[in-house]
């Protein structure tokens, strides 16, 4: 019997051979999303705490595409998870944008606007540098 | 030398041959063989429960490195034994104190195995990610601002413009990933959704939308192949396909999506 090769497989027409596999080429969060989530899950008769597993998998959470780059992302990483919820993601967009259209027509409701808004733009959450820039008066000048 | 006093089950088979993982070696480093009950081999190598136990477990899975290469070395051997016969995957660290317990749960578990041997024969579990191939949404500079507009209103009038246009673009982008999920699924014999990633540690400023995985028949594997290639060349998306894997996704019987946090 031969180790196998990774071209192993006898391949020929009208024959469905398996495809060859390459196992060093798969990406680390590939193969933890399977090894870890999938696979037959039968009991061992090693049990971690249920806890312990729950914590791992918070932590990796599938997502691990280098270590060395969890690492540097610190322990906070998978808190944060702006992008696994597309839902929550687009009623946030919803929100705002209801939020916005409101302003303004409040805005040009009141006609006198600069009074209202001489600073901030009622913008709560995300660009940091905008908001500290303050309304673009000058961008729309030029323009 | 520690002593290797437990033994790692890494997949179960109906047909490997005995001696099909000569040369090959486990978690931990451990000779891997193959350990036959009641119709089933079982894919094994002994390890320690220094490494394996329940404290040494505990203790390791916070090791981001020692997981990463026991999760490598695990994935060999299941590729390994995938390349001789139709193998159904265990989960990562499926551990017993000895052979017998093994034999125990191949008894115990006969017809599970069985049945889940007979669904993924003869097929391939393939992986497909589909990726938003989306740009920041370009100011407006319409110049159409009306001259008695403050600075404040026209502010929020492009703010607006801009959250619809992402807004229109994140729902046509979806559109796009759903057809490719439609016509994969059409050409699997089943499919199983994983997670999507996280761009942030993946490294990849794309921002991954659908990541599923395909039960081929390994008669349409060139037909699956050929309707990814083909579906990646639609606007708005970035496809990407992996494998061939050892059927890790479709091991268990009942689908188990991800849940959000």
């Amino acid at each position: 019997v031969t180790r196998p090769m990774g071209g192993g497989a006898v391949t020929g027409y009208g024959r469905a051979a398996p495809p060859v596999r390459r196992p060093e080429s798969a990406n680390l969060a590939d193969i933890l999303e399977r090894v870890l989530d999938k696979g037959i899950v039968i009991a061992g008769d090693i049990q971690v705490n249920l806890l312990d597993i729950e914590l791992l998998t918070i932590k990796l959470r599938l997502v691990i595409a280098s270590v060395d780059r969890a690492k540097e992302m610190g322990i906070d990483w998978w808190e944060s998870d702006p992008t696994l919820s597309s839902t929550a993601r687009q009623n946030a967009i919803a929100e705002e944008n209801r939020r916005l259209r409101d302003r303004v027509a409040a805005l040009e409701e009141a006609g006198r606007a600069e009074e209202i808004e001489a600073g901030t733009p009622p913008v709560e959450r995300g660009e940091p540098e905008r908001r500290r820039r303050g309304p673009p008066a000058e961008e729309d000048r030029r323009a | 030398v520690p002593e290797e006093d437990a033994i790692y089950v890494y997949a179960i088979s109906r047909d490997l041959p005995p001696d099909a993982m000569k040369g090959v070696s486990g978690v931990g480093g451990g000779p891997v063989r193959v350990l036959e009950h009641r119709g089933l081999r079982a894919v094994v190598s002994p390890v320690s429960l220094a490494e394996f136990g329940e404290e040494g477990l505990r203790r390791n899975l916070e090791d981001l490195r020692w997981l990463e290469s026991t999760a490598r070395a695990h994935h060999a051997v299941v590729d390994a034994a995938v390349e001789f016969s139709a193998t159904i995957p265990l989960g990562l660290a499926t551990v017993y104190r000895g052979e017998d317990r093994v034999r125990g749960a191949l008894n115990e578990k006969n017809e599970e195995f069985t049945r889940a041997l007979d669904r993924i024969t003869g097929r391939t579990e393939w992986g497909v990610k589909v990726y938003a191939d989306v740009r920041p949404a370009a100011p407006e500079t319409t110049g159409e601002e009306p001259a008695a507009s403050s600075p404040g209103t026209s502010y929020l009038r492009r703010r607006r413009m801009q959250q619809d246009t992402a807004e229109r673009t994140r729902n046509e982008v979806m559109d796009v990933a759903e057809r490719v999920h439609d016509e994969l699924a059409g050409i699997a014999a089943a499919v199983r959704l994983h997670r999507p990633q996280d761009p942030q540690l993946s490294g990849e400023c794309a921002w991954m939308i659908f990541n599923a995985a395909y039960l081929v028949d390994d008669s349409r594997s060139d037909d699956f192949q050929a309707a990814v290639r083909r579906l990646g060349g639609l606007a708005g998306i970035r496809l990407q396909l992996t494998g061939p894997w050892a059927p890790y996704s479709f091991a268990a019987e009942e689908e188990t999506t991800w849940t959000e946090l």
